[in-house]
């Protein structure tokens, strides 16, 4: 486990939807504390609907909790939005490709905003590609590639910015069983390799379970329901019981 | 027997050609109706209301033949474009605020609305008494007729955008330069040229008009000549010249479209 200043960082997080306080709010994060150490490949694992986008967004920067505060690398991804340009990288639920791109144009998308040069931009972006084996296919656009070829293009997007943080919300729940476990297996391969922080979420104990070292299953409103190490060490008899243990709560 | 045999030896061509021949004819055909009606009618009629479609044929030739009366055509073309493209510029300016901000929606939203119920012939007369200049006033008739659609179309654009996109862009923390020229501009691109297409048609219509403010020269100028000596040949032939405009201006826009919008699913079943 990793003993250094976590990463990534929320404190009594909590998000809510509609007026503060009004009667109409619904409170979709509660008072959240949780750390990522550096190097860490967190499973947020939680129900549907029990507040994983939300929590995903805030850590992103694109929404700001109501109250508590959310750090990373000591500064607020919120209100110091442009200082994390090039350090967060986003693997939506969809595969969010801009249609009117060709799938490296779309792999370019973030090495365009950080103002790197054409040439290579797009030594980086086939790089991606063919790692994720889309050679081939580099100047076809969306419509005409498969649901698992648009997420591998999205994958080699968030890849191409070499960003050290790695978020990803539910990003194969969309496909189907065999091309999602192949790309979870590619992708968390790719993620220890590069030596990525990854918050990855998810709502299926199988794929907590084969991706995270560690895995916080939440209750709804999300907070902490359980907080769960796994090491390579853990052997198919504890992780059956971890299973169990999930379940448990998940049922709850 | 042999057709199939015929069919094989060229089928590309062969289609490709009949499929051309058969839009053009589609194009073609509603307005061979029309010319034969009225072709018809200038039999039963005096030339002075319904003349002759060979004399307005001449009447054009005349037009395109006569560099002072071509020019004529060339000016109100302008006057066209001038006025859409800062009908546009403001147009797509106010929208940009009005998705930005409630408040600026709120206030705008109104006098814009407001603006869409004031006939063309009123702002000719607020632009003589407001204007010195033919060219300030026409400028100025045209951007108030068309800025409020522009505005709305652009507005409309803007909030259709899709949200997901417009977040994963977002996510890479653009700085507003980049937002724009990758996210925003492709997105809205389809909608604005649509926009332009409606606009064309309606500017062109209020042209005239607004040529009424003392132009001495357009086809509105040209198209009152032809009322004091009551010329329907020359009236038809003028009104032409800005009909053919519109076709060539929309073929351009339809050009662009094709190419801009390649990246385009095409569905082989659709509407
Ligand atoms: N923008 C929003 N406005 C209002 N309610 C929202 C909004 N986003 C999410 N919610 C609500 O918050 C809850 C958690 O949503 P979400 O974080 O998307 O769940 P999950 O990703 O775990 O499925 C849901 O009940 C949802 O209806
Ligand atoms: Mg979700």
């Amino acid at each position: 486990m990793t003993t250094s200043q976590p990463i990534i960082s929320l404190k009594q997080v909590s998000k809510s939807f509609g007026k503060a306080g009004g009667a109409s709010s619904y409170t979709a994060v509660d008072r959240l504390d949780l750390d990522v150490g550096r190097g860490q490949m967190l499973a947020l694992l939680g129900k549907t609907g029990c507040g994983k986008s939300t929590i995903f967004n805030m850590i992103a920067g694109l929404t700001e909790p109501s109250s508590g505060d959310v750090t990373i690398d000591g500064r607020n991804p919120f209100r110091d939005f442009d200082s994390f340009r090039g350090k967060i990288a986003i693997v939506f639920q969809g595969d969010r490709l801009l249609p009117w791109r060709t799938a490296v144009q779309n792999v370019e998308l973030g090495l365009e905003m950080l103002d790197v040069p054409a040439e290579k931009r797009r030594t980086a972006a086939m790089h991606w590609l063919t790692t994720l084996g889309l050679r081939g296919h580099e100047n076809d656009y969306p419509h005409a590639l498969s649901g698992g070829m648009r997420q591998r293009v999205s994958i080699a997007r968030a890849f191409a910015t070499d960003a050290n943080i790695l978020l990803c919300d539910e990003p194969f729940s969309a496909l189907d069983e065999m091309t999602g476990r192949s790309l979870r297996a590619e992708f968390a391969r790719l993620v220890k390799q590069n030596g990525k922080t990854a918050v990855f979420i998810t709502h299926s104990i199988n794929e907590a379970l084969e991706i995270g070292d560690r895995i916080v299953v939440l209750k709804r409103p999300a907070n902490i329901a359980v907080d769960l190490p796994l090491t390579s060490e853990t052997t198919e008899t504890e992780k059956l019981a971890i299973r169990n243990q999930i379940q448990g709560v998940l049922a709850a | 027997m042999t057709m199939p045999q015929a069919e094989l030896s060229s089928p590309q061509p062969a289609s490709w050609s009949w499929a051309v021949g058969r839009r053009a004819l589609t194009y073609v055909f509603p307005f061979v109706v029309v010319a034969g009606i009225w072709q018809i009618a200038s039999l039963f009629f005096p030339p002075f209301l319904f003349p002759s479609l060979v004399d307005v044929f001449k009447r054009c030739i005349l037009i395109f033949a006569s560099w002072s009366e071509f020019s004529d055509v060339l000016a109100t073309v302008g006057r066209i474009l001038a006025g859409l493209a800062g009908a546009f510029i403001v147009g797509a300016v106010l929208a940009v605020m009005m998705a930005r901000s409630r408040a600026a929606n709120e206030f705008l939203s109104p006098i814009l609305t407001l603006f869409q119920g004031i006939p063309a012939l009123s702002w000719v007369v607020f632009a003589i008494i407001w204007f010195h200049g033919v060219e300030p006033r026409i400028f100025f008739i045209m951007v108030m007729t068309t800025l409020p659609a522009f505005a709305f179309q652009v507005l409309s654009a803007l909030q259709a955008m899709s949200r997901d996109l417009m977040e994963m862009v977002m996510s890479f923390r653009p700085n507003r330069v980049k937002l724009f020229r990758v996210m925003i501009i492709p997105a809205i691109l389809p909608d604005i040229l649509t926009a332009w297409k409606v606009n064309l048609g309606n500017a062109s219509r209020v042209v005239v008009v607004a040529e009424l403010v003392g132009a001495t020269g357009g086809v509105g100028y040209e198209l009152l000549q032809q009322q004091q000596v009551f010329d329907m040949a020359g009236a038809l032939a003028w009104t032409l010249q800005l009909v053919f405009f519109v076709l060539i201006a929309q073929g351009v826009l339809t050009l662009i479209e094709n190419i801009a919008f390649r990246y385009r699913a095409v569905s082989e079943r659709s509407l």
